[in-house]
């Protein structure tokens, strides 16, 4: 299970959100949308800790903590838990794909050399690219780039992947292959939580869709529902300009 | 009018030669000892650790604001005056002590920008999957600022193999020490430093090849 209790993130000032809730089971999916600038991705990001959340609780399977008391050892364990995919890939650009995806196996798991390569091949096989295995960051699209991003992740074995907008990034050409592949993982009831604009893809991929405003929760539920009967006002705003310009087949 | 006496040249380069492996391992011995300490200078100011960081700007400020051979006389002539054990501290020492701490501070600012330069979110991502500062540092960011400073930290060994012929003001007889004194007895002067300058040039031409090759083997991974 993955829950955020009163989890809150202030810059300075300026307050991003308050009191979120929000509570996932495993093996289930959410897509986080809303319009840009309401403190999506920054709550995405709390949730592994690159940023610092101001207070509230985080519990990913059995490790809770208090995000004002975290120690330097229970962020590690967090992240340890969590794994993200982040909109600009970033990968590891001294590192062939092979080596993206082995990295953390060897560094922070402790696998020999040889188990995590035979791990990671078959994490190459599942991502498609076994034939890129050696090929550096600087020679793959941006589609491979993101699915290499995706593969590091489902490496680390992680409770839950966190992906922040994973294919905003992209030419138009290689959106569909990530989506692909995030389907692959979602039919493997892979628990995840994705910030996207790709309204199709939470249409047909998420178990629940979570419309955020102004650093709030305005509304949740199962995409059907919140897509075709949205019941606050923002939400149903906030869809109608964005369905207009992309219509869900 | 005086003809280049190449004969005397001939003669003289064996000579010479026997002298350059002191001005190499002086180089060699300043560059690894200002690497190591250009690294913990580079990482205590990108990490602004408290206290160190102030202490390393200090540092770096005087022996970049300082000429080198003033701070040369300062450790060999100087220096003993008031600590006393050092007083047996020889020219070699002091030339390689001095260069040492000289080249750290020019070297310890390229590493930091080296370091600051490596892509932000290639950190995020490293610590996204429970990698420890170290761990980052080690594994993606010096690697990464390896490839950016090593053209910089050559010209700086180049430099450092020429500042050797400083050492000859502290009375050691290396390079510079020695056609200097071949010249005095033989007069021709003229002809001995143009050999000495040869060879430092000869010298300095063989590294900037090689540098050529580790940028391009350094280059591999991010060809497209």
């Amino acid at each position: 299970m993955i829950a955020l209790n009163g989890i809150t993130k202030r810059f300075g000032a300026h307050t991003v959100f308050e009191n979120i809730d929000l509570t996932l089971e495993q093996g289930e999916i959410i897509v986080v949308i809303g319009p840009s600038g309401t403190g999506k991705s920054t709550l995405l990001r709390c949730i592994n800790y690159l940023e610092t959340p101001d207070a509230g609780r985080l519990t990913v399977g059995n490790l809770s903590l208090d995000v004002a008391h975290a120690s330097r050892r229970d962020i590690l364990a967090l992240r340890r838990r969590t794994a993200f995919v982040f909109q600009n890939y970033a990968l590891f650009a001294n590192k062939t794909a092979l080596d993206n995806i082995c990295e953390g196996m060897i560094v922070v798991d402790g696998l020999s050399k040889a188990e995590a390569h035979a791990r990671g091949r078959e994490i190459l096989e599942r991502i498609g690219l076994t034939d890129k295995a050696n090929a550096y960051p600087a020679s793959l699209s941006g589609g491979q780039q993101q699915r290499v991003g995706i593969g590091r992740a489902m490496a680390a074995k992680a409770d839950v992947i966190l992906f922040d907008e994973p294919t905003s990034a992209l030419d138009p050409e290689w959106v569909d292959e990530v989506l692909a592949l995030m389907k692959h993982l979602a039919q493997e009831r892979q628990t995840m939580i994705v910030v996207s604009h790709e309204m199709q893809f939470a249409r047909e991929v998420a178990d629940r869709v979570v419309f955020m405003d102004e650093g709030r929760i305005i509304e949740q539920g199962p995409p059907d529902e919140l897509f075709t009967n949205p019941q606050d006002e923002r939400t149903q705003r906030f869809l109608r300009k964005v369905l207009a310009n992309n219509p869900i087949v | 009018m005086h003809v280049l006496d190449l004969d005397y040249m001939l003669g003289l380069l064996p000579i010479l030669l026997g002298y350059l492996p002191l001005t190499l391992e002086m180089a060699g011995a300043g560059m690894l000892a200002a690497l190591v300490l250009a690294c913990l200078l580079a990482v205590v100011r990108v990490q602004r650790t408290p206290g160190l960081n102030a202490l390393a700007m200090l540092f770096i400020s005087f022996f970049r604001g300082t000429p080198l051979l003033v701070q040369l006389f300062l450790f060999y002539y100087g220096l003993p005056q008031i600590l006393t054990f050092l007083v047996a501290i020889n020219g070699i020492t002091a030339t390689i002590l001095g260069l040492t701490l000289h080249f750290s501070a020019y070297m310890a600012e390229s590493i930091r920008a080296a370091i600051v330069g490596v892509d932000r979110s290639q950190t995020e991502a490293a610590l996204s999957i429970g990698m420890t500062q170290g761990q980052l540092m080690r594994r993606i960011v010096l690697p990464q600022a390896t490839r950016v400073a090593t053209p910089t930290l050559m010209n700086y060994f180049i430099d450092m193999i020429k500042a050797t012929s400083l050492a000859f003001t502290l009375g050691v007889t290396e390079l510079m020490g020695a056609t200097q004194k071949e010249a005095a007895s033989s007069f021709l002067y003229f002809e001995a430093f143009l050999l000495a300058a040869i060879i430092y040039w000869v010298v300095v031409e063989i590294l900037s090849w090689l540098q050529r090759r580790l940028e391009k083997r350094l280059n591999r991974a991010y060809q497209r």
